[in-house]
């Protein structure tokens, strides 16, 4: 047998045992990238082979969470694509300003970037005091971080630029704080978010929400677990609620699909249909 | 539809960085409306820059052009282009994924990422080109491509614009072929229809 197909079968065996033991589900998530990861572990792990590694991965917590740490990769920024967040400031915000309280639920949030890009853009809009954020990941290092709201002073230069092009009302370093090589986030921003940990392959929903955030979270998901993540989303969002997804993620084919319309074409912006005729 | 039954190839990855928009406009420019293979293709451009290549190459071209979106099939006589900003990868069952992992040796889209999933997807059965541009990146991708059994094209770097991408990609392996810009698209519809 070829040492790939030898590697795809230690691979799945893995994964296998993995959730059996610790409740992660890899086994619905794109094959190439995770092998990609996989495989980089592999080579820094001192491991020859994975099924060499598997019985530590089982047996030792530390040695799973290394793994972990690399299979979620965690690549995120502020004001991300900045022409989304300026058709979320100008086309969604309005909508949610009709509301007396707003609940947000941004999946898949890693260090918190896009977090903390959002709730200032919702004080910017006078959202502030009004909202509140739930940010949710798998990988428990990431949130560590994210509630920190402590990010590298070096990264504000080019987080600066996306928040002038997303439509910035305000002096972006008013935000946070200057500590040698960090940039802490302010306090006020802190209060309105919420981080937890949350795994979208196997736990429930939030509750009721206005706006749900999953940006190229999906995009590394086989169309069996993007359609029960999909189906997750359309139990909280309430009627003339938003999903946000990200920009190479479209929700076209997907069950969930008919009641939804792109409020912006482009932007992956879905606003849920009133109608209750359409739900299953 | 990937593939035909008369080729031994499924598949055709190209990466190209500088010089590259020139260098797609004469390879791509040259394959025929029913190239019976997928086309997949990295080239290095702006993060910021929008489909506007995909565009442009479809109009030129006699074959179809576009910016691969996810989930959806390597189908023969097109060619994929990896979007700005996003590692383009393919999937064993031959439908392309897309991914935000983060860029290797500065690149996303990335030549390396792109030739590595697709020698893992299709092993001997991959034709992989590298044309003109600095750095190294698709060297690596090259040599899992002749690792798994397929086929190494590079362009001759005497003619390249910029030549260290191809002489990289010499160094890392022995390419099956060496051969000029001109002769790129003729080579690759001769290999993808001789039985
Ligand atoms: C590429 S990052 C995207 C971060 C951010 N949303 C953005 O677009 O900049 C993907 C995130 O999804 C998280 N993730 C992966 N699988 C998950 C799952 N099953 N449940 C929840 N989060 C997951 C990863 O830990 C990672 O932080």
């Amino acid at each position: 047998m070829d040492p790939e197909e030898l590697f795809d079968i230690e691979m799945r065996l893995l994964l296998n045992g993995v959730r059996q033991v610790y409740g992660h589900d890899f086994t619905d998530y794109s094959e190439a990238s995770i092998r990609r990861r996989i495989t980089h572990w592999l080579a820094t792990s001192g491991y020859g082979t994975l099924s060499e590694a598997q019985a530590s991965i089982l047996r030792d917590r530390e040695a799973f969470d290394s793994l972990l740490r690399s299979i979620t990769v965690n690549v995120s920024e502020m004001f991300r694509d900045p022409a989304f967040f300026q058709t979320l400031r100008e086309q969604v915000v309005p909508h949610l300003k009709t509301y007396p309280f707003v609940k947000i639920w941004h999946a898949g949030c890693a260090s918190g970037e896009e977090a903390y890009s959002l709730a200032i853009l919702l004080e910017e809009e006078g959202l502030k005091g009004r909202f509140r954020m739930y940010a949710t990941d798998i990988n428990n290092e990431v949130l560590q971080n994210a509630q920190e709201g402590i990010f590298p002073l070096k990264e504000m230069q080019k987080y600066t630029r996306n928040y002038q092009l997303a439509g910035g009302r305000g002096t972006f370093s008013d935000y946070y704080l200057a500590r040698y090589e960090h940039a802490i986030m302010t306090k006020s921003l802190r209060d309105q978010i919420v981080f937890a940990s949350h795994n979208l392959a196997v736990d429930s929903d939030f509750g009721e929400m206005h706006l749900i955030l999953c940006r190229n979270v999906l995009i590394y998901f086989k169309p069996t677990l993007k359609e029960r993540v999909l189906r997750l989303f359309d139990t909280c969002l309430i009627p003339g609620g938003f999903l946000c997804l990200g920009l190479k993620e479209a929700l076209d084919g997907r069950r969930i699909a008919p009641r939804y319309a792109e409020t912006v074409p482009k932007m992956r912006i879905y606003r849920k249909s009133y109608d209750r005729e359409q739900s299953e | 539809m990937t593939g035909n039954s008369q080729s031994k190839f499924r598949a055709v990855v190209v990466g190209v960085s500088s010089g590259g928009v020139e260098a797609l406009k004469q390879v791509i420019g040259s394959l025929p409306g029913d190239f019976p293979l997928p086309v997949m293709v990295v080239a290095h451009i702006s993060p910021e820059a929008d489909n506007g290549l995909a565009l442009l190459l479809d109009d030129l071209c006699a074959i179809r052009v576009k910016e691969a979106d996810e989930l959806e099939k390597a189908a023969a006589g097109t060619v994929f282009l990896a979007p700005p900003n996003y590692h383009l990868q393919v999937e064993k069952d031959a439908t392309l994924s897309l991914s935000v992992d983060p860029p290797v040796r500065f690149a996303r889209p990335s030549v390396d990422v792109l030739f590595e999933a697709a020698a893992d997807a299709f092993g001997p059965a991959l034709i992989g080109v590298v044309m003109t541009g600095a750095g190294c990146d698709g060297s690596e991708g090259l040599r899992r491509i002749k690792e798994a059994g397929g086929i190494a094209v590079v362009q001759d770097p005497a003619g390249a614009v910029a030549d260290a991408m191809p002489r990289s990609a010499i160094e890392a392996v022995v390419p099956d072929y060496i051969v000029p810009l001109e002769r790129i698209a003729p080579l690759l519809v001769r290999l993808a229809t001789e039985p």
